[in-house]
């Protein structure tokens, strides 16, 4: 019981901590919709897409960015929980958490949770602005793409506190941005379908299959249209129980200790 | 007894369904689309070129525009079998078969003729002089007056069925190639692949009654080629078919404004609804598939490989 209390204060404070900074909110928004309504439209592709599964007809590039863009506010959302877990061991709240008498894995996992919910809202009110944009997806999908979402969040929130564990400092975040969020959005199926990537080059569309990103997003995608893409279930699955384990074994008592000094 | 019987029959037949047929242009073949599964469930081949396609009223017999066969081909959509020929003219392209069973109007796209011929006792009625490159055909729905539209010469003639003569010359923009009567019959429309405009006129006085023209952000004006049209069931609205610029047009029957742009296949030229009018095909010709459309909702549903280069459509409710 004190444990759902203590799970459930980890979740409080991390929506609360959403939903007081209106900024957030506001930026995790901007960022997606300027891809859709700027890039896409710039893209031009007025003319049609080649049908690729799960797709059953033609659709305009605005709807093929769509999944890619909601994988892409969880990748976002996902790194800002990384980055408050940085702050908020540097201003001690980290070590309260971790003393209170749960296993380390459950309230990492609360954690890991509430960053996932916080991912989720953002996520769905990208999907309302993109609905009344006129991109407009099977009304029983945006249900079918819960648990899709719901496990690509988890999977990049553990990759999140995976890089949290070894991120040291605040000001080392720009590195996260430059070597983990870019190629991970850039190297996936988000922006071009891989047949595109590998007209580009082959080793590319290597890349892109083996991004667990790609997985998410496919994930998503198969989900909204609802189908199942077995493959990227598997994939997402087992990186986000592979980047949880790490995440743990990196929050080890031993390793978290601060550095000699301070 | 009875009651489980009859029960058991229901159960024990096969599941009928509609049928979508589309002429594979490059193939020589006819695809059969089944409506329910949107599959395609049989291939036939025709003669070189098929294009023009329609059934006869009871649905028995098939008419196909073998084009560079020179001949109009009669199949047993039953069984695919060709039955036999129908003189033709040379090269024709398109036909409208007359509300009364009877009389086939086909345009001979090389000769600037419009042939006439019965299907039954398959001879030449009439050949009528038409402008240069005819092709699109219409007939009214009391099958009175029939119309051929010539792509060169950029007219739509309005031929009397009874004296076979032509009574009307309407001036269209560049390269009609669709003509199509409004189910009372009291309008014609006329698309105009260059022009890239549809013209509505007045069936009685023949007389302009308004003009459409299309726009579609990000594709290039001379993208927009109308081909293919078609009334909605209920009428109140006309699909037209843009040829490269990929999108069918929704437009207000009444108002004549584009309600809505509907992204199907590369390079869209004709049009059939499912026999319960719910569901709308589209042949795409250089992707070589069919769009549907659902009709209620205006939304594309799936596209179906076909042939290459499917063209011409025609409906067959469930066979019995």
């Amino acid at each position: 019981m004190s444990a759902l209390r203590a799970a459930g204060a980890i979740m409080t404070r991390e929506l609360a901590r959403f939903l007081s900074q209106r900024e957030r909110f506001f930026a995790a928004l901007v960022r997606p919709l300027v891809w859709l309504f700027v890039f896409a439209a710039g893209f031009r592709a007025a003319l049609g897409m080649s049908i690729i599964p799960p797709y059953r007809t033609y659709i305009p590039y605005e709807t093929y960015i769509a999944p890619g863009l909601c994988g892409m506010i969880l990748l976002f959302s996902a790194m800002q929980s990384s980055l408050s877990l940085v702050n908020d061991r540097e201003s001690g709240t980290m070590r309260l958490m971790l003393t209170a008498p749960w296993p380390r894995w459950f309230l990492l996992g609360a954690k890991l949770v509430a960053g996932a919910l916080v991912g989720l809202v953002q996520v769905a009110a990208f999907q309302g602005i993109a609905w009344a944009y006129g991109i407009h997806l099977p009304p029983l999908g945006y249900l079918a793409a819960l648990p899709a979402l719901a496990l690509s969040g988890l999977m990049l929130g553990s990759l999140g506190l995976l890089l949290s564990a070894r991120v040291r400092q605040l000001e080392n975040f720009a590195g996260v941005m430059n070597f983990v969020i870019f190629p991970m959005f850039f190297l996936s199926s988000a922006l071009y379908p891989i047949w595109k990537m590998q007209e580009a080059s082959p080793w590319l569309a290597w890349i892109c299959r083996l991004n667990p990103f790609t997985h998410a997003v496919e994930l998503i995608r198969f989900a909204l249209y609802l189908q199942l893409n077995a493959v990227s279930l598997a994939v997402t699955a087992a990186a986000a129980a592979v980047f949880f384990a790490l995440a743990l074994w990196g929050y080890e008592p031993a390793r978290t200790r601060p550095p000699k000094g301070e | 007894m009875i009651r489980a019987l009859l029960l058991s029959t229901l159960l024990a037949t096969p599941a009928l369904a509609d049928e979508i047929w589309v002429t594979n242009e490059s193939d020589d073949t006819v695809s059969v689309i089944d409506v329910a599964t949107l599959a395609v469930k049989a291939t036939y081949p025709t003669g070189e070129r098929p294009r023009g396609i329609t059934f006869s009223r009871d649905f028995k017999k098939l008419y196909i525009c073998a084009s560079d066969s020179d001949a109009v081909e009669v199949m047993d959509p039953e069984t695919g079998a060709i039955l036999h020929d129908l003189p033709s003219g040379e090269d024709p392209e398109q036909f409208v078969l007359a509300p009364d069973d009877k009389l086939l109007y086909i345009a001979n796209e090389n000769d600037a003729v419009t042939t006439v011929v019965d299907t039954q006792s398959r001879k030449v009625v009439a050949q009528i002089d038409v402008g240069v490159e005819p092709e699109g055909m219409g007939i009214s729905p009391d099958g009175k007056v029939q119309v051929t539209t010539s792509e060169t010469t950029n007219m739509a003639h309005w031929i009397d069925t009874t004296t076979h003569q032509i009574v009307a010359n309407s001036l269209v923009d560049s390269r009609p190639r669709h003509a199509e009567f409004s189910p009372d019959g009291a309008e014609l429309w006329v698309s105009a692949e260059i022009g890239g405009t549809v013209t509505v006129f007045d069936a009685a006085t023949q007389t302009e009654k308004g003009k459409i023209a299309f726009e579609i952000p990000g594709i290039r004006p001379e993208k927009i080629q109308p081909v293919g049209m078609l009334f909605s069931p209920d009428r109140t609205k006309v699909f037209v078919a843009l040829g490269p610029a990929n999108h069918v047009a929704v437009i207000d029957a009444k108002t004549f404004t584009v309600e809505r742009y509907l992204m199907v296949g590369r390079r869209v030229w004709h049009l059939a609804l499912s026999p319960d009018g719910t569901k709308l095909f589209t042949t795409n010709g250089v992707s070589g598939d069919v769009t549907v459309i659902d009709v209620a909702a205006l939304e594309p549903l799936a596209t179906i490989k076909v042939g290459r280069f499917p063209w011409g459509a025609a409906a067959r409710p469930t066979p019995n």
